[in-house]
């Protein structure tokens, strides 16, 4: 279908921390026991897209997801790694192998999407309507209940900022105006000329970038080499292409005018005028074809391009894992409402040794090689592989990883627990998050920390 | 004399229903008992009696043919005589073609018993007028003997059962008198008595009649061959008219040519199986409409659209285009086809043999996918398949030493000259034509949107002649709106108005310029829908209907009305008005409510000839009874192109 696909798997996230390390790069941070990289490359293995470039921040983060990937979908996939250095922004790293560039449009995926959205969807979208870009928005995930605790203040405060301001055009194709939370507070500023062609702007604040872009090459490569201080797709280059969808440069339709220059006989360029016009008028005009006629009626001179969106259905489960509490929701989701995420290659290996009166509730996942003690709880948790935890422990709404010793009569209330932790005896925490290696005290009792080990 | 030169002369329609005016006469006064009720007008109608029984004027007839078989034919006659009344309703011309030809086997009398009559015309002038008006008795025997429940009834009610077997032998043994025939010719005639009988056959034992009385079967064939051709065009008009199932059902198995759309259960089937689209189930459609495809509206996008890596065997261009035909953003006949095949032409550039096939047959069924794709976005139009055609022609013909880039090449420039001179040329001629019928102070009527209407338009201002354009439009589409939009951007004075209105306007119209999708060789116009209300206000107010089309969109295929060949609407589209939600009469309807609803929502109609005063197209003005002439000629070119 001429379409390339641009996996931005991302390395370190600061946003992410204490969960992330240089062990485990952001890309294999498990959801549900599963690198959340599987729900990227899984679901556009689903889509038949089976050439994949997936774009990792650092080298050593760079081979670690070459390995992982390479053992996963060995024989299924055929994907390249490109290591990018760190801090160069999504933006960055499409211009750091904008040369691998060649098919006429690209997708760009995020690879903390996890989504059930048909990529071909938005593919779809954009071929029709020969779009410069076409972005993918999804409403905003309700965040569980998890978030009514005592962290819920500060987590508002984030989600303020992480929130779009979305400007629609009436029929819900094309974006007119994209601010991210930041902006916001400053003030909108919107374009009269876009206002002013459109006629109405539906302003939208509960939608979210899905962080799932098609682009056409000739204009993505067009606008990286001439803006090279454009760091983020999201908040340079979309915003850009918005912005300038009606007095779009000449450098974004270069390609389009080589070849009418190439028709050398006047006669057959007449008739190709001709036949553009009769397909102009036969379809439906956008406000772009009005807007580029000229009052008088004489040939367009001005240039637009077209910015469309996809707004994937309320149905539709499309979340990314960019935050602590994203993760935690993420987990809870795929375990509960959206199981259909989890990929076949997923499923829990032989059943973890259990003690007497032990009891599992719903929604839980538990790894391979998992022993529990006598008289445990666990709730809506996912338990990762080769983890001990002792007798008298209760575990709610938690992610524990793998290789987790959990000692007698802790009790661990959503909270995140990395891997390699040890939790002594008696230890409570109450959403907190403890970074991988870390060793809690035996008795002691955390709410709504960070626990990490110092960096040496 | 007079006989003989009508046998030959009269034209096939009448010469179908033909022997019917002869058996009311011949079967006066037993068979009064039922059908005479409904048939007297015919024995004594001065035609009949004054004229040759040929001279009988077919509506007239047509009563009295139903009223024959209603007490002939006990089951299907029944039926067929129920359906009167909704079938009448539409078009007299219709019904008769109709009724000639319900169950299959009265076909094959009716031309037994008009070849009988032809054949006596030889003799008919040593005979008595009397024995030759008999005949045809003959040939309606000889159908009711086909059903052999009814034959007693008939024997009774025919006076002279004798005679008429008497004619039989004298028929067959006419033959060889008027038999100029070639030993290929009866040869030929031979087999398609076969193939009839075998037919005739199957059919009496589907529709449960027990030893279907054959022996007369023999005797009828020669007739049918005779005039095979015309018979089956009528028949396959009548055919259309999907009216009564059952018995169209029944004929469906031994007719070859049904050109029906989905009203096949196998094709339909097949298409489903092969289809990328869900198929909207069929609820809530109108039952005279059923055997159309139901429309994909855009609830389909998105399904399509997930599916979009899937179907890589489609080329990108072409799925583009499909989906623009979807959606709806493509419209327009010209457009669509231009698109098509543009796509086609990037499909092809982008094509490479596969090992061990040759390009020939490969690129033939690759274009087929890409077709049966298209059609399941949207239906065709008749100028996509004329293009279809064109290209498979254009590939099949390609000479085998041609190296792969240089056919790619070759096939991409034919589709340029298609364009080119098919379209865009074409388009320049009829404007040139057109505009010689624009005269300072007229005042031009246009319905919907039609690209060479508005280009004759166009050109006309630009020529400085002064004239108004009245644009009228109609719910749901109001394509208008644009046409309107661009007349007025470029400075013509226009005036716009809704359909509804179109009896107010007319009068002070001086021309009515229409666009089409396709003309028939009937002269009939295929075009949106409305466009034969507004022709037919403007036949009424002595206005000239001008149809401007290309060439390339005429059709060699015959249609009567727009019933059995159409194309469905978002039925969404015409029970809500975008943008007024004041409108919402019909939101609030319970379920059950809504399961009395139908709506219909057709896109095209069929404009009869009559209505039509001039045809501009690119080989000139023309009539349009001289649409067959043109198609004729135009197919034979674009083989040869």
């Amino acid at each position: 279908m001429d379409f390339q696909v641009v996996v931005l798997a991302g390395g370190n996230s600061k946003n992410l921390t204490p969960l992330v390390s240089k062990e485990l790069p952001k890309p294999l941070l498990p959801v549900a026991n599963c690198p959340v990289l599987n729900y990227v490359l899984h679901q556009l293995e689903q889509s038949n897209l089976k050439d994949l470039i997936v774009v990792v921040e650092g080298e050593d983060a760079a081979l670690l997801v070459g390995a992982w990937i390479s053992g996963t979908f060995i024989d299924r996939l055929h994907v390249e790694i490109a290591a990018v250095p760190e801090d160069i922004g999504t933006a960055g790293a499409l211009r750091a192998i904008s040369h691998h560039l060649t098919a006429k449009d690209i997708l760009v995926v995020s690879g903390d999407l996890v989504s059930d959205v048909p990529p071909g969807a938005l593919a779809a979208t954009h071929r029709r309507h020969d779009a410069a870009v076409t972005t993918m928005l999804c409403s905003i995930p309700v965040s569980g209940p998890l978030e009514s605790g005592s962290s819920g203040g500060k987590d508002k405060a984030k989600k303020l900022g992480r929130y779009n301001i979305i400007g629609l055009d009436p029929s819900k194709q094309f974006l007119l105006h994209i601010a991210t939370g930041a902006e916001i507070e400053k003030d909108a500023r919107i374009s009269k000329r876009i206002l002013h062609a459109v006629g109405q702007m539906e302003m939208r604040s509960d939608l979210m970038d899905a962080h799932m872009y098609a682009f056409k090459r000739s204009v993505l490569q067009e606008v990286l080499d001439v803006k090279d201080t454009f760091q983020s797709l999201k908040e340079d280059v979309l915003p850009y292409l918005v912005r300038s969808q009606l007095k779009s440069e000449a450098l974004l339709n270069r390609t389009p005018q080589g070849e009418e220059n190439s028709n050398e006989k006047v006669s057959s360029q007449n008739n190709q005028a001709f036949i553009s016009r009769i397909l102009a008028n036969a379809s439906t005009p956008s406000f772009h074809g009005i807007y580029s006629e000229n009052p008088d009626g004489s040939s367009s001179t001005r240039k637009t391009h077209k910015c469309c969106v996809y707004i994937a259905s309320s149905s539709s489960y499309c979340v990314r894992l960019n935050s602590i509490q994203a993760f935690m929701d993420i987990n809870r989701d795929v375990t509960g409402d959206a199981d259909h995420l989890l990929s076949p290659n997923n499923i829990i290996g032989p059943s973890p040794k259990l003690g007497t009166k032990t009891t599992v509730g719903p929604n839980c996942r538990l790894g391979e090689g998992s022993e529990m003690g006598d008289k445990c709880q666990v709730k809506r948790s996912i338990i990762g592989r080769h983890c001990r935890i002792g007798s008298h422990v209760k575990v709610v709404n938690s992610v524990v990883m793998n290789h987790v010793t959990i000692g007698d009569g802790c009790i661990i209330q959503g909270s995140v627990i990395c891997s390699n932790v040890q939790l002594q005896e008696r230890v409570e925490l109450k959403d907190c998050q403890v970074g991988a290696g870390f060793v809690v005290t035996a008795g002691s009792e955390y709410k709504a920390e960070s626990l990490a080990k110092k960096e040496k | 004399m007079d006989a003989r030169r009508m046998s030959r002369a009269v034209p096939r329609v009448r010469q179908v229903g033909f022997f019917t005016p002869n058996t009311p006469a011949q079967q006066p006064q037993p068979q009064s008992a039922a059908p005479s009720s409904e048939s007297p007008p015919l024995s004594d109608s001065p035609a009949s009696n004054s004229l040759s029984p040929v001279m009988i004027p077919p509506p007239r007839h047509l009563s009295d043919n139903l009223g024959g078989r209603t007490a002939a034919v006990p089951v299907p006659g029944r039926e067929n005589s129920g359906e009167l009344p909704t079938v009448g309703s539409y078009n007299p011309s219709e019904s008769v073609l109709w009724l000639d030809s319900p169950p299959r086997s009265r076909i094959g009398d009716e031309e037994l018993s008009e070849g009988a009559e032809s054949s006596l015309g030889w003799y008919r002038r040593s005979d008595s007028a009397k024995f030759a008006s008999s005949l045809p008795s003959g040939g309606f025997n000889l159908s009711t003997a086909k059903h052999p429940d009814s034959v007693a009834a008939v024997e009774a009610k025919n006076p002279l059962p004798e005679q008429s077997e008497a004619q039989k032998e004298q028929a067959s043994s006419s033959k060889p008198l008027k038999a100029k025939t070639t030993k290929a010719e009866r040869r030929a005639l031979q087999e398609s008595q076969r193939a009839a009988k075998a037919a005739s056959r199957a059919e009496a034992n589907k529709s449960g009649t027990p030893g279907g009385a054959p022996s007369s079967k023999p005797m009828k064939q020669p007739p049918q061959k005779k005039d095979g051709p015309p018979v089956a065009s009528s028949i396959a008009a009548s055919e259309r008219i999907g009216v009564d199932r059952s018995v169209e059902k029944e004929r469906k198995k031994d007719l070859p040519p049904p050109r029906k759309q989905f009203d096949d259960e196998s094709r339909g089937g097949r298409a489903k199986r092969r289809s990328v689209l869900n198929q909207p189930e069929a609820r809530n459609r109108v039952e005279l409409f059923r055997h159309l495809p139901p429309h994909k509206n855009g609830t389909q996008l998105p399904y399509l659209g997930s599916k979009f890596f899937e179907l890589h065997e489609k080329h990108p261009a072409v799925y583009k285009v499909g989906l623009q035909y979807l959606a709806g953003d493509l419209s327009g006949g010209n457009a669509r086809c231009i698109a098509m095949l543009q796509a086609f032409q990037e499909a092809i550039r982008d094509y490479s043999t596969p090992p061990e096939k040759t390009l020939t047959r490969d690129l033939t069924s690759k274009i087929g996918g890409f077709v049966s794709f298209l059609i399941e976005c949207r239906p065709l139009s008749m100028s996509m398949g004329n293009a279809i055609r064109f290209l498979k022609s254009r590939i099949a013909r390609l000479p085998l030493t041609l190296s792969e880039s240089e056919a790619k090449t070759t096939l991409c420039s034919d589709i340029d000259r298609f364009i080119n001179e098919k379209i865009v040329l074409a388009d320049k001629v009829i404007l040139r034509h057109a505009a010689t019928k624009i005269r300072d102070g007229d005042v031009l009527l246009t319905y919907g949107s039609s690209c060479v209407v508005e280009m004759i338009l166009l050109y006309a201002h630009e020529l400085g002649k002064q004239f108004r354009v009245v644009v009228v439009d109609s719910h749901p589409m109001l394509e208008g709106q644009k046409l309107l939009r661009r007349l007025l951007v470029k400075g013509l004075s226009c005036t716009y108005t809704q359909l509804n209105a179109i009896s107010y306007v007319m009068h002070k119209v001086t021309r009515v310029f229409l666009g089409a999708s396709s003309i028939f060789s009937n002269g009939t116009v295929y075009s949106t829908v409305g466009t034969a209300s507004v022709a037919m206000v403007a036949h009424a107010f002595r206005v000239p209907v001008l149809v401007c089309c290309e060439a390339y969109k005429f059709h060699e295929r015959v249609q009567l009305d727009s019933i059995c060949f159409n194309e469905l609407g978002d039925p969404d589209a015409i029970s809500k008005v975008p943008g007024r939600v004041d409108v919402n009469y019909l939101d609030n309807l319970t379920d059950k409510q809504k399961e009395n609803l139908e709506l219909l929502n057709l896109k095209y109609d069929a404009t009869p000839s009559d209505y039509i005063s001039v045809i501009v197209t690119d080989y000139g003005m023309i009539p349009p009874t001289s649409v067959p002439v043109i198609v004729r000629g135009y197919r034979k070119e674009y083989l040869l192109i």
